[in-house]
């Protein structure tokens, strides 16, 4: 019995040192790898506080949020109004970076620096183009020798943002492609394979001759994978690249809006066509005491934590948005 | 079943023979073991069939949508479309089923092969020895030989086996089409490997029941030693065989992660061996946590209620080949 008791005393004692606020929250893959370095530095001066995040991807971040089982939710694509009705309260969409959507090929005889379009990818993916040295690619790289090969699409099997991001931008450059396939985390592709996540897409490019497909631009830096110059809307060929991406976000007209917005194939010059944010969903609940934690993290992550997004290979916001959504977190 | 009656009939005579040997009208009382043992056993079992019957009952809710929705065209219809809301999932069915038996008929004579080596004609350390290694392979995780498929068996189909293939087997259409070392002849070699320890390790013990006394006689009657095997050890362990086969089956059909990684999730009826296809428990993996809409999510249970079918139906058939078998044998 004394035992018990001393056993009892000493795990009171832990736990009582350790009465830290949890927080919990749930959804999107995509910013993990920036969400879990966020959340190690601010616990590191805010010892009060222990976030626990799951990735366990946006739609079931979205329906955890729902069920209220999670303090906050995120999301790479915004909520759908359907959605916001269901929820108990007023959700908030706050950006927290911009990720950009590489388009990676390997081709043995194609050098790096491939040029396309909206248009042309639109065709490839669709299965329309089926030759890397189809007339289309010609035109847009007339100093280029183009093999005569098969184009192999290779594609996300799984429901994702990064499916969702390119789609909504092959929608909005190409009717054709919104007709047939639609905006969506998962589309039923007429062509090509479909490979496991992001790191599944990047091997199957890795080891198969003609091989295109889409990833996220970290993968495609850190596996030195050649990358698409996309034409955007001022008709400049552009490489991903975080800058790219943080200039099509500074395109946006109105900063306090609705940021439910796609920023896809934005106006000016030097922007990466394929950009998109990713939102922290911060429901307006007066009772939930740890929102309160919730927002003073995210003042600290889009003031200090900007500065950690680009050795991860994500797009700091633009400055005026950060100024315009501390006013909104208030 | 039979442990419960071996138990019960050696418990059954000791109050007798010691009347005084326990606590006596106690709860744990020599003539309340017997009834304690019975009831723990029987809430046990009623436990586990309780627990598939919720399973099946939750699943049926959740996917219920999809079923007033799509009806008996969500079998025929092989258009899955996340976007448009359309879903039909016969894309997936064939997809499993066509894995599913052709992993099969790589890995059954294989197994019964090596079962055969092992009990027959190794000495019998030399055959534990083997066994100990084929045992190994079900001990592999999954996601492990899903990485192997894909970085190593993948290139090895594109560069290897598709011209030897293609060069023997081309003229069916069949075994002729595009191929990028994904698709159904990967998945379906990842799944004969997976499923051989279990058809072998079933094989072995079956074939170790035969009594040596059989061999023997048929070895006496003049039989060469592979008349004595195909008489005496495989004719009657045919009921065994085709148990370890449905086992193997059984987990090739719901086998998930190793296929969804290198069987090119396509949702169309494959054309050939080489081409993409998915499973359904592939595609079950790989678009839930992502599932939208909630006819998506109804839809994908739909997808796990056919899974289930699918088994069984599989196990039915097995049940009837065994019992045609002995029923002409006995005939």
């Amino acid at each position: 019995m004394k035992l018990f008791s001393l056993i009892l005393g000493l795990l009171l004692s832990l736990t009582s040192t350790h009465a830290a606020i949890n927080v919990n929250g749930a959804g999107a893959s995509f910013p993990y790898p920036i969400y879990s370095k966020w959340f190690a530095e601010y616990e590191k001066s805010n010892k009060e506080v222990r976030f626990n995040y799951q990735a366990i991807g946006s739609g079931g971040g979205i329906r955890q949020l729902l069920k209220q089982t999670v303090d906050f939710g995120a999301s790479d694509a915004p909520m759908k109004d359907k959605d916001m009705k269901k929820a108990a309260w007023p959700i908030h969409h706050i950006p927290t970076v911009l990720g950009a959507v590489a388009i990676s090929y390997n081709v043995k005889g194609l050098d790096a620096g491939l040029k396309l379009d909206g248009t042309t990818l639109a065709n490839m993916f669709m299965g329309k183009i089926t030759k890397w040295n189809d007339a289309a690619i010609k035109k847009l790289n007339p100093n280029m020798s183009l093999p005569n090969k098969d184009i192999l699409v290779v594609r996300r099997a799984d429901g994702s943002g990064t499916t969702a991001v390119l789609s909504d931008y092959l929608s909005t450059v190409s009717s054709d492609f919104q007709k047939k396939m639609g905006r969506g985390k998962s589309l039923r592709w007429p062509t090509g394979i479909g490979a496991k996540g992001n790191d599944g897409v990047t091997n199957m490019i890795k080891q198969t001759d003609g091989a295109v497909g889409y990833i996220e631009l970290a993968y495609a830096v850190k596996n030195n994978l050649s990358t698409v110059a996309l034409k955007n809307k001022a008709g400049e060929f552009v490489a991903p690249s975080t800058d790219g991406v943080s200039r099509s976000a500074a395109t946006l007209k109105d900063f306090n809006g609705d940021l439910r917005v796609s920023i896809v194939d934005a106006a000016g010059s030097g922007v990466y066509p394929i950009s998109a944010f990713t939102y922290i969903l911060l429901p307006v609940d007066s009772k939930n005491k740890k929102l309160v934690e919730v927002k003073k993290f995210l003042r600290w992550a889009l003031s200090t934590g900007q500065d950690m997004a680009e050795e991860l290979h994500y797009a700091p916001l633009p400055k005026k948005l950060v100024k315009a959504l501390e006013g909104k977190i208030q | 079943m039979e442990n419960v009656v071996n138990h019960s009939s050696n418990t059954k005579p000791t109050p007798s023979s010691s009347p005084s040997g326990g606590p006596k009208g106690g709860f744990f009382s020599l003539k309340n073991q017997d009834k304690l043992h019975l009831t723990a056993i029987k809430s046990l079992a009623v436990f586990v069939i309780g627990l598939l019957i919720t399973l099946l009952i939750l699943l049926l809710k959740q996917a219920w949508p999809a079923v007033t929705e799509f009806g008996v065209e969500f079998i025929t219809s092989d258009w899955w479309n996340p976007v448009e809301d359309q879903f039909g999932g016969l894309s997936f069915i064939v997809g499993t089923v066509l894995t599913s038996i052709i992993a099969i008929i790589i890995a059954a004579p294989v197994s019964i092969g090596v079962a055969l080596l092992m009990t027959e004609v190794l000495p019998e350390r030399a055959g534990k020895t083997i066994g100990l290694f084929v045992e190994m392979i079900a001990a592999i995780p999954s996601i492990v030989f899903g990485l192997w498929g894909l970085f190593y068996l993948a290139p090895f189909v594109r560069e290897t086996l598709t011209p030897i293939i293609k060069s023997t087997l081309g003229f069916i259409p069949f075994f002729n089409g595009p191929s990028f070392g994904i698709g159904v002849l990967t998945a379906s070699l990842i799944l004969a490997i997976m499923i051989i320890p279990t058809i072998t390790s079933l094989c072995r013990e079956v074939f170790r029941s035969v009594p040596t006394l059989q061999r023997e006689a048929a070895l006496g009657l003049g039989s060469t030693r592979w008349e004595m095997i195909r008489l005496a050890v495989i004719k009657p362990s045919f009921s065994g065989i085709m148990g370890g086969i449905v086992l193997g089956l059984g987990r090739a059909l719901g086998e998930t992660m190793a296929v969804a990684m290198v069987i090119g999730n396509q949702p169309e009826i494959p054309k050939s061996i080489f081409s993409s296809a998915a499973t359904m428990a592939s595609v079950i993996a790989n678009e839930y946590a992502e599932a939208d809409s909630d006819l998506h999510v109804s839809a994908l249970c739909l997808v796990g209620i056919l899974l289930f079918g699918v088994t069984l139906i599989a196990n039915a058939i097995a049940r009837l080949i065994v019992w045609n078998y002995n029923r002409k044998q006995q005939g």
